[in-house]
């Protein structure tokens, strides 16, 4: 028994120096993706020559617009789901609540908190479709949820733009096409735009800060960092890192992964109305469709990855990705006097961004399969 | 008898699918004893457990028959959890920790203390905080009962493998009042030295008044430790004894012993072979290979031309990674010389190329197209390594024709039991699958076939056919072959040598109307250990 | 045995597992739809020529499926790649000023050259991605057309029918093939049959990729590759190399891509740029799987059958849509067929049960 204490010993300072090694040159290159990104904005915002005020002003909108969408994410990533691109459906829900307390002309506050309250139920039946969709295409989760929220789509316009109106009786002519039948395009949201955003607004040299709105974002980031503390985070967990040796021990896996969907789910249901109320319009027929490449995409940029995301790197990326898409437009047209080339740079970065670390994952656990069956 | 029976199998029977692998099986485990459970890969005993643990795979499959005492009432252990309720723990042989948790999580894997705060109080007890603190109480003194002395907050992944039994270990301990604990085969990814500690584990843990069932195949471990011993062979309890009583020699005759058929007169055909000696065709040097599970360090035969040679042995020692690294299968070194010509290792088509053919153990992983028809199945390979049953035009066409006619040939000369050569592989059954297989092979007309695990999962009469074809394709057209197998009967009904593998390496080579007792020493091992110590 | 496999042809609910409920689903549906649009007094002649065109415009989109999922790929997401290539070669035989059969042919042995050089370096990145390429396809499918959206702006194009005609930058959304080489397939040997035009050229050009791919996969090449794909292992066991026999699926399927959207274009009269090739790659990869195929079995059959009915359903479901609800319908319905087939694949348990995962 001494000789093994001594062994432990040995292990316990090889595991401490593995850990000094890291941290002095494994942090350049565990953060590569966002601290390339970090260089690409710098480069852009100088080309982009916005002020820097504006710029900001610009990025604190669209922090507080994205960063509930994108913390939607973490828990699916944490049970092993992966990058769940089914929170489109959680968007739907949010729209779907938006639709109704704009038809019945329900304002401001109470308006949004009934839409909250609305997209609660939707969100859980989407999520729960979702999650036993998931449970059939194990392992195919991340394809099986894209093409979920193309289905869904479809869905969602055979919906608002051939059965209102005739199947759901709706009368009302701001938000209804000229024919009666179906949504109009675009609704105007002005019943709730800023319903949040200005209950308490305050500036700071120039700054403008949407308190409550950013009040929300951090009680959202509190939860799941206090989810993670808990026995049902654990059990995400577990499930995360295996779902036979979860199963063994007799957590429920199944349901537990439906459970990590549901949250998402709703989580995403009310990013999706924190960004309509800040937007003032919807999209009816495109708010929704890039909600989940848009998310992932700045999830990943933070340097998240297919098994491993945290708060930090859902707001950094967030921060990254949006100051990204509010210069790219700008740079483009200064660096090659084409707008358009910038938007489609933005386009090809959101989703270059995700295929680049998808392919990295799938080429890890490949190679991780090789070396355990070693 | 004043001691009373913890455990109580009683008459424990298991058919799968027909296939009856338990035979009214008796275990009984005393309060407080080390209980060793030996056999033979394929004995029953890992069936056995099932049993005791309530594995689904058992209910699915039809149940058993038979009654579990458990101090000594009738129990039925219907799922893990009602094994787990009656507190019996399992230390498996595979590692169930998850490797990017700390110690002390996977210890309280899904047992975690946890305390109420304001939100589980509103929405329930799923919410309740993980109580880190007491976790760690908890985790620090089940491996303190172990001696053993790690930070439990360090991370599982890299820490050596040892260490990781161990956790395995503390986390059964961990859950309070464990009466019976199972080591699957403990000791089959340790070192000596931790090996020698989980030894003395077990016999502190004894002591404390629990009782352990010790599966395992290391025979001088089994008297080092236990106190009494069940030896299963072919799914009935062939023996059950004190281990003052046992000694290795004993044992390892009782875990192999069989009645042998004698096919035909031995030692005529060995005098035969050696007469012709010199005609070797198949030379093996230095060979290494790196099959997981099955690693070979070193192996250095020669095969004479037209004989059946035996590669035996238990699970694991590597026996069947021989023929997986010659044919290029898995990565190895060495040499390897047919027919006097040197043949490139790692490379299959080369190993094809030049005379070699092989039935693979895994038939359906490794051996078939499942989803393709029976004539593409034959072919096939020979297509490729070979041009056959291709049209000779500008482009390389498939001969559908012919390769339907060689289907139909090769149907009746092995008699595969099908509706026709189109019929899909995954409909027939296990023996004529495998008969699939060998006529694969034969249509490469090898000079050397190389045949892992024959007879693997087919029933009894499939068998003996299969063994049949092999000795006549030996007798008939001379063909040499090398078959690797577990079952030591077979070996011994129809090879001319056999050479047993420990450890990776040859452990000694008998003809097979050797004595048991000479058999199971070479397949434990015991020589060469005994080498070492001299 | 023999006699055990002859009741059990004659059961009814095989028969339902091997035609399969989403292929029955889709034909009562598109009989109920046929009918409807007999009611309605749909001119039915022009309605079965249009599906006619579109099988041969598809086809060949849809036929590139067959070597990446017999190679073991499975369905070709990042099918864009190829419509790219074949997109670059239409615009540079109007680049270069061709007419006729002759910018069609260069069009074609420009996008398959194109094509497999592309298919080549993207086979490289599936062979690094085995379990992944499903997602990954996709995603490099999208970037790729992204990444083109910016070529088709920068690209120092010269000919004015293809540029803004104000002053803009690049290439236009959609160019017109009026003058250069509309319909040259659909129209060679075209003739009428009973009210029925019959696009001759278009279904001949068909068949003979159909031929091809057929003949492919019954040489030693395409062999090798079908053991590849229906397990890798067993290819390795008989010394065929399974990663270049993924490449050559991908290198083909790509071609093919390449080659089909020129095909697909010559039909429409239209090349369409920039984002419009972002979601063909579902079309394709849904048209083959409502034929029948699975993510890991297809053949030429579940190609031809597969386009034939969601080309015919999307054909005939417009004007009969059009005449009792609204117009559009007819995209939606397209959205929701096509994803909801492949999402059908995805989660459906592969025939024979092997696919049981670890844990």
């Amino acid at each position: 028994m001494k000789l093994k204490q001594g062994n432990t010993e040995i292990v316990k300072q090889e595991l401490w120096q593995d850990k000094f090694r890291l941290d002095l040159y494994g942090l350049l290159k565990k953060n590569a993706v966002p601290i390339l990104f970090a260089v690409i904005c710098i480069i852009g915002s100088y080309f982009a020559k916005l002020p820097l005020k504006f710029l900001l002003n610009f990025i604190i909108i669209r922090m507080c617009r994205n960063s509930f969408l994108v913390l939607s994410l973490i828990i699916p990533v944490l049970a092993g789901l992966g990058l769940n691109f089914g929170i489109v459906l959680g968007a739907m829900a949010g729209q779907i609540a938006v639709i109704a307390i704009t038809y019945w002309e329900i304002k401001g506050i109470v308006g949004f908190a009934l839409a909250a309250l609305l997209a609660l139920p939707l969100a859980i039946i989407f999520g729960w479709l979702t999650g036993m969709l998931f449970n059939r295409a194990k392992g195919k989760e991340m394809i099986a949820g894209l093409i979920l929220g193309f289905f869904a789509n479809g869905i969602y316009q055979l919906v608002f733009l051939f059965f209102v109106g005739t199947i759901i009786p709706m009368k009302n002519e701001y938000m209804l096409l000229s024919t009666g039948v179906g949504l109009r395009n675009s609704v105007n949201l002005k019943g709730i735009h800023y319903a949040l955003d200005k209950i308490l607004e305050v500036r700071i040299s120039g700054l403008e800060f949407p308190v409550v709105t950013i009040v929300c974002i951090i009680i959202l980031c509190l939860a799941i960092w206090f989810l993670f503390k808990t026995k049902l985070g654990q059990e995400f967990r577990s499930v995360g890192q295996s779902r036979q040796i979860a199963g063994v021990s007799g957590i429920k896996v199944d349901k537990i992964r439906i459970i990590a969907t549901i949250f998402s789910t709703v989580l995403a249901a009310w990013g999706q109305l924190i960004f309509l109320q800040n937007l003032g319009t919807l999209n009816t027929y495109g708010s929704h469709v890039q909600v989940g490449t848009f998310a992932v995409a700045a999830l990943l940029i933070g340097g998240a990855s297919v098994t491993r995301a945290t708060i930090g790197q859902a707001l950094l990326g967030t921060f990254l990705f949006h100051t990204l898409f509010i210069i790219s437009p700008l740079a483009g047209k200064n660096m090659l006097g084409n707008a358009q080339v910038g938007e489609y740079f933005r386009a090809f970065v959101a989703y270059g961004v995700i295929g680049i670390s998808l392919a990295l994952y799938a080429w890890q656990s490949s190679s991780k399969k090789r070396t355990v069956e070693e | 008898m004043d001691t009373k029976f913890l455990l109580q199998m009683r008459n424990i029977s298991k058919e799968y699918f027909g296939n009856r692998v338990l035979k009214e099986v008796n275990l009984d485990v005393k309060e407080g004893e080390i209980h060793a459970l030996i056999g033979e890969n394929g004995a029953g005993k890992s069936t056995l457990m099932n049993i005791l643990f309530g594995m689904p795979v058992i209910h699915s499959t039809g149940g058993f028959e038979g009654e579990i005492f458990f101090k000594g009432k009738k129990v039925e252990i219907k799922t893990p959890k009602d094994a787990m309720d009656l507190e019996i723990g399992m230390v498996h042989q595979e590692f169930m920790l998850l490797p990017g948790f700390s110690v002390t999580e996977n210890i309280k894997l899904n047992r975690e203390k946890t305390k109420h705060n304001l939100i589980s109080r509103l929405f329930g007890s799923k919410l309740k905080s993980l109580d880190f603190k007491s976790m760690r109480k908890d985790a620090r003194i089940a491996l303190d009962t172990l001696g053993l002395s790690i930070d439990e907050m360090l991370p599982i992944a890299g820490l050596p493998v040892g260490y990781m039994q161990f956790v395995e270990i503390a986390r059964e301990l961990d859950k309070k009042n464990i009466k019976l604990l199972v080591f699957d085969e403990p000791t089959a990814v340790l070192t000596e030295v931790e090996a020698e500690t989980l030894i003395n584990t077990m016999k502190m843990l004894a002591d404390k008044g629990i009782s352990i069932l010790f599966i395992t195949h290391r025979l001088e471990e089994v008297l080092k430790v236990s106190n009494n011993i069940t030896v299963l062979r072919d799914g009935e309890v062939v023996s059950s004894l004190p281990a003052k009583d046992a000694t290795v020699e004993k044992l390892a005759e009782l875990m192999v012993g069989r009645k042998i058929e004698r096919v035909s007169s031995k030692r005529k055909r060995i005098d035969e072979l050696n007469k012709k000696a010199g005609n070797t065709i198949l030379k093996i040097e230095g060979l290494k290979v790196e099959m997981p599970g099955e690693r070979v360090r070193g192996v250095t035969l020669e095969i004479k031309k037209g004989e059946i040679f035996g590669l035996g042995g238990l699970a694991g020692q590597g026996k069947i990674g021989i023929a997986n690294g010659i044919m290029g299968l898995y990565p190895g070194e060495g040499k390897i010389i047919v027919n006097n010509k040197e043949i490139q290792l790692n490379n299959t088509a080369s190993a094809l190329k030049n005379g070699l053919a092989f039935v693979s153990e895994d038939r359906r992983g490794t051996g078939l197209l499942l989803d393709q028809p029976i004539d593409l199945n034959i072919a096939i390979t020979a297509i490729q390594c070979q041009n056959k049953f291709l049209r000779k035009s500008l482009i390389n066409l498939a001969d559908r024709r012919s390769i339907t006619n060689h289907a139909l040939k090769m149907i009746e000369e092995l008699d595969i039991r099908c509706t026709g050569p189109h019929q899909l592989v995954r409909r027939l059954s296990g023996g004529n699958q495998q008969k699939v297989c060998i006529a694969r092979a034969l249509t490469l007309e090898p000079d050397i076939l190389l045949v892992s695990e024959p007879t693997r999962g087919i029933d009894v009469g499939a068998k003996k056919l299969v063994l049949d074809l092999l000795v006549k394709l030996n007798r008939e057209k001379g063909m040499t072959i090398v078959i690797t197998s577990s079952e030591l009967g077979e070996l011994r009904s129809i090879c001319d040598r056999i050479a047993i593998i420990y450890n990776g390496k040859v452990e000694g080579i008998l003809t097979p109307d050797a004595s048991d007792k000479e058999f199971g020493l070479l397949m434990a091992g015991e020589k060469s250990r005994r080498r070492e110590v001299s | 045995m023999e006699e055990a496999n002859r009741t059990e042809a004659l059961n009814v609910s095989n028969i339902i597992t091997a035609v399969g409920y989403p292929r029955l689903i889709i034909c009562s549906f598109l009989l109920f739809l046929l009918i409807s649009a007999a009611l309605l007094g749909l001119p039915l002649g022009q309605l079965v020529s249009s599906i006619l065109v579109r099988l041969g415009m598809n086809g060949i989109l849809v036929l590139a499926m067959i070597p990446s999922i017999q190679s073991g790929i499975g369905p070709n997401f990042g099918l864009s790649l190829g419509v790219v290539c074949g997109l670059v070669a239409a615009t540079l035989s109007i680049e270069l000023d061709m007419v006729g059969l002759s910018a069609f042919a260069f069009s074609i042995i420009v996008a398959a050259i194109l094509g497999s050089i592309v298919g080549y370096f993207y086979g490289l990145l599936l062979n690094r991605v085995k379990g992944q390429e499903m997602t990954v396809g996709t995603y490099t499918g999208f970037s790729v057309v992204s990444f083109m959206c910016i070529f088709w702006i920068l690209a120092p194009y010269k000919s004015p029918e293809m540029i803004w005609p104000y002053g803009g930058d690049g290439l236009r959304v959609t160019i017109t093939l009026q003058d250069r080489f509309d319909k040259v397939l659909n129209n060679l040997f075209a003739f009428k049959l009973f009210n029925v035009e019959i696009p001759t050229g278009l279904l001949l050009f068909f068949a003979l990729f159909c031929f091809m791919v057929w003949l492919f996969m019954r040489t030693k090449t395409g062999l090798a590759m079908l053991a590849a794909g229906s397990n890798p292992r067993f290819a390795e066991a008989s010394g065929i190399n399974v990663n270049s026999c993924r490449i050559i699926g991908i290198v083909i399927s790509t071609a093919l891509g390449a080659i089909g959207i020129v095909v697909y274009a010559q039909s429409y009269g239209f090349i369409q740029l920039y984002t419009a090739p972002l979601f063909m790659p579902f079309f394709a990869v849904a048209s083959i799987l409502i034929g029948g195929a699975s993510i890991k079995k297809a053949t030429i059959t579940h190609a031809v059958i597969g386009t034939f009915l969601f080309q015919a359903l999307l054909v005939v479901a417009l004007p009969v849509a059009n005449e009792v609800v609204a117009n559009n319908l007819s995209e939606v319905v397209r959205i929701i067929i096509s994803n909801g087939m492949i999402l059908y694949a995805l989660t459906r348990k592969e025939a024979g049960g092997d696919e049981v995962e670890a844990g």
